[in-house]
């Protein structure tokens, strides 16, 4: 495995396959957390920070204990348990030794425990046919992580924006907000044959 | 609140798509064909249907701090019977939901009315809490995949099953009718969803300017 097919894996995974804008993961926080950039921020740093942490313990666990005994049926029971686990470890450590970036995560830590990009990249990167080692799937992880807080911030200042358009009364908040998002993800679209 | 209102409520007022804009990975995610919204739709009633009632019978043996990992093993063991059941009677189905079956787990709409009805009503109450949210839920994608595959593929597919394939091809033979191919792809889903909740609003809105003035019009 080389460092370029790293690289192209993390591409593969920021733009190409974006999380929320191609495979609709994460809407919730992506709509909900995104009317001011400084909120996405900290969303979207919590997510690298608890998505990294936990693709990584679920992948090693469904690689170490489930699949050698052929427990691959409790997957999403088993992954569910380590991610909310992981979060609460995660929300506890970081209130003790970084009181300054618990200030700053602090109230989206117990949000991601119901973000399905979490859940949803747990469960594919330990699909067989990818074939993922450790390394392919930290790459790709890191990838998704930063796709998803890159897409997320650009979202938020655009919707910054949209709080001073003149949108038809019935359009405004959410129905707006998702059109733009479609227009994002047709620029996306273009990514694909980046690689 | 009587019982027809607990059903309606899910299907109109507290509608978990339309006006709570909960779960909404799936809505966007399955619905390029009107085979796989229902198929969700299905999967996601009977989920928090079970959910809803195991939950209910079992509130006052939970205690209160652990009840959210509790709610989630009870709601994550529903999920993985009824992804088995499905691969292994409706092959078709799974593989086109695929990861969104799983992902019912994390779904807001199920620990949310867990947390915030089934704690706290009697069986028969979360039963029907749990049908009209369903309802709500399916009623609401079903009528987003219509218009995506409907427009963005010009069919309609209502169920495939081994050689069963029931699907309606709606545009004529030789007619010169392009389908709305970006539609069906990834952006199509959130423009329609978009545009079908601004449709929404507006009728909404027109409904209350018009209560609003036959309210001054009696007065």
């Amino acid at each position: 495995m080389s460092i370029a097919n790293l690289i192209v894996l993390v591409i593969q995974g920021m733009l190409i396959q974006n999380v929320i804008l191609t495979l609709f993961l994460g809407i919730c926080p992506f709509m909900g957390v995104s009317k001011k950039s400084q909120s996405a921020i900290g969303m979207g740093l919590a997510v690298i920070f608890v998505m990294v942490l936990s693709s990584t313990i679920t992948f090693a666990i469904n690689d170490l204990i489930l699949e050698p005994r052929e427990l691959g049926y409790l997957q999403t029971i088993v992954f569910i348990l380590v991610i909310s686990g992981v979060v609460q470890f995660v929300e506890m450590f970081v209130k003790k030794t970084a009181p300054y970036i618990y200030k700053m995560l602090g109230i989206y830590l117990p949000l991601i425990t119901t973000n399905c990009a979490i859940l949803g990249l747990a469960l594919i990167i330990v699909k067989p046919e990818l074939e993922y080692g450790y390394a392919e799937m930290l790459a790709y992880t890191i990838g998704t992580a930063l796709g998803f807080t890159l897409v997320i911030y650009i979202f938020s200042t655009i919707r910054e924006r949209l709080e001073n358009a003149n949108v038809p009364k019935a359009f405004k908040g959410a129905p707006i907000a998702l059109i733009t998002a479609g227009i994002m993800s047709i620029i996306f679209i273009g990514f694909a044959g980046l690689v | 609140m009587n019982k027809k209102q607990n059903f309606l409520k899910g299907i109109f007022t507290e509608n978990p798509v339309f006006i709570l804009l909960l779960g909404l990975c799936p809505v966007l995610g399955v619905t390029s064909t009107l085979f796989g919204a229902l198929g969700m739709g299905v999967a996601f009633t009977s989920v928090l249907l079970l959910s809803n009632i195991i939950i209910s019978l079992i509130k006052n043996l939970i205690p209160n701090e652990i009840r959210i990992p509790s709610y989630i093993v009870v709601i994550a063991t529903l999920v993985t019977i009824v992804q088995l059941v499905m691969q292994g009677y409706l092959p078709e189905l799974y593989d086109q939901l695929g990861i969104f079956i799983p992902l019912i787990v994390v779904n807001c709409i199920i620990l949310g009315r867990a947390e915030a009805f089934a704690s706290k009503n009697n069986v028969i109450d979360s039963t029907i809490d749990a049908l009209g949210m369903g309802a709500g839920y399916t009623i609401a994608i079903a009528l987003l995949a219509f218009f995506r595959e409907l427009l963005g593929s010009g069919t309609l597919t209502i169920f495939i099953y081994g050689d069963i394939n029931i699907k309606f091809n709606l545009i004529p033979d030789g007619a010169s009718f392009e389908p709305i191919t970006i539609l069906v792809a990834a952006p199509g889903a959130f423009i329609t969803l978009g545009l079908l909740l601004g449709v929404i609003n507006a009728i909404k809105m027109k409904r209350e300017e018009k209560n609003k003035s036959k309210a001054t019009a009696n007065s």
